[in-house]
């Protein structure tokens, strides 16, 4: 076997068993401290253990630690720091509420190592059309990326097991899109990402037993960001992330101004009373993704994080066509 | 719901779009004359070319979700 190929078993392997067998004790631990928050979307009174961040930056972390040995690259240097920069900023938002404004502005300062180690490269690659040279101007694009990303996936986190679901998709997407364009080195090192959100599914999926809460969704959404960057695969990133752009863009575009989820006054769901997902009507509530899905009527909330996935996965066939597209263009 | 998958291949086409624009018109940016400044001027043209073309693309954006989503929004 190469070095390479070890390298991609072990840290897919560690980060997976090290988010399986750790996230049993994070929710026993929280269980017992009471850190639990109501599951809204239960009939019954479900208290559920949150954040599941710690266990999904220890997977992290370790698996790209790993790597490091093997590769010594300042790309997966910068992916730690700013990934573990990234579960900061949400850890503190899951103990303080914090303002709208908090997350996107911190998250911006997460970016810095990214820019400091040199982990990227100032070409953007556009499918068909080929490279375009921006240096200054990339440097803005790293400084937001990282905000968009991370917001964006905490911003789908609404319903059971749909943040880590989606990101098993559009991680494992990304990694193939690294493959395609020959990205070998940063296609390994995308691997954790996909393996942890895999492992973290099995406890945050219906009927969930943890949540992610800011940290978790912040770390997964913000290390997707960064690896976007130091893979050069900017473009490919946001086509895989499509269904949850559309999610933020539909909101942003009805409350027109950044908030948090708990300033949100008219809500945009409601239940029936078999507990079902249902659209609200009211004119001040949100456009979401999850209220578009339920305007053909109500469904439950499995059903509507199966629908989530598909559209993740198609979302994911498009960027494998980018990726493709993207390679004829250079 | 098939309109979810519609709105996400028509923002896949934006960005493909897009992309060909940025390359057309960010690429052959060149600038000269002003000696040290020539950078700095180029940037800074790069960059507003950059914002008026994603304030264009988020109008479009805006426009194709009103448009396919109408019924939807309506409720």
């Amino acid at each position: 076997m190469t070095p390479e190929i070890i390298a991609a078993v072990a840290s897919s392997a560690i980060a997976f068993f090290v988010v399986y067998f750790m996230t049993p004790s994070l929710i026993k631990g929280f269980e017992r401290r009471n850190l639990t928050v109501k599951d809204y979307n239960k009939k019954d009174h479900v208290m559920v253990a949150r954040p599941g961040g710690p266990s999904i930056i220890g997977g992290i972390v370790v698996s790209e630690l790993v790597l490091y040995g093997f590769f010594s690259s300042n790309e997966i240097l910068a992916l730690i720091i700013t990934t573990s920069l990234a579960f900061i900023v949400g850890i503190i938002d899951d103990r303080k509420v914090m303002g709208g404004w908090f997350k996107p502005v911190a998250l911006a300062f997460a970016t810095i190592p990214i820019i400091l180690l040199g982990a990227y490269d100032s070409n953007l690659a556009f499918p068909i059309f080929g490279d375009v040279k921006i240096p200054a101007l990339y440097i803005a694009i790293i400084i937001v990326m990282v905000p968009i990303t991370g917001n964006t996936i905490n911003s789908i986190d609404v319903l059971n097991g749909v943040a880590s679901g989606f990101m098993t998709i559009a991680s494992f997407t990304l990694t193939i899109c690294l493959f395609i364009i020959q990205n070998y080195e940063i296609a390994i090192a995308s691997l954790p990402l996909g393996f942890v959100s895999l492992a973290f599914y099995k406890y945050h999926k219906f009927p969930s037993k943890i949540f992610p809460g800011d940290s978790g969704a912040v770390t997964l959404g913000g290390m997707y960001g960064a690896l976007a960057i130091v893979g050069g695969v900017e473009v490919v990133a946001a086509v895989a992330l499509l269904p949850a752009v559309i999610n933020s863009f539909l909101f942003l575009s009805s409350m027109k101004r950044i908030m948090e989820h708990r300033e949100i006054k008219a809500k945009p769901v409601t239940h029936t009373d078999d507990f079902k997902l249902k659209a609200t009507v009211e004119k001040d509530a949100p456009v979401t993704l999850v209220r578009l899905i339920l305007a053909d009527g109500p469904k439950s909330e499995k059903e509507v994080g199966y629908t989530i996935f598909r559209l993740a996965v198609f979302s994911g066939i498009l960027a494998v066509i980018t990726a493709f597209l993207t390679g004829v263009g250079q | 719901m098939n309109i979810i998958f519609i709105f996400i291949f028509a923002m896949w086409l934006l960005i493909l779009v897009g992309g060909g624009i940025v390359v057309v018109l960010l690429g052959p940016i060149e600038i000269s004359g002003f000696g040290e400044s020539d950078r700095i001027i180029k940037s800074g043209i790069q960059v507003v070319i950059s914002v008026i073309l994603v304030i264009i693309w988020i109008l479009a954006l805006s426009k194709i979700k009103n448009w396919i989503f109408h019924k939807q929004l309506k409720t």
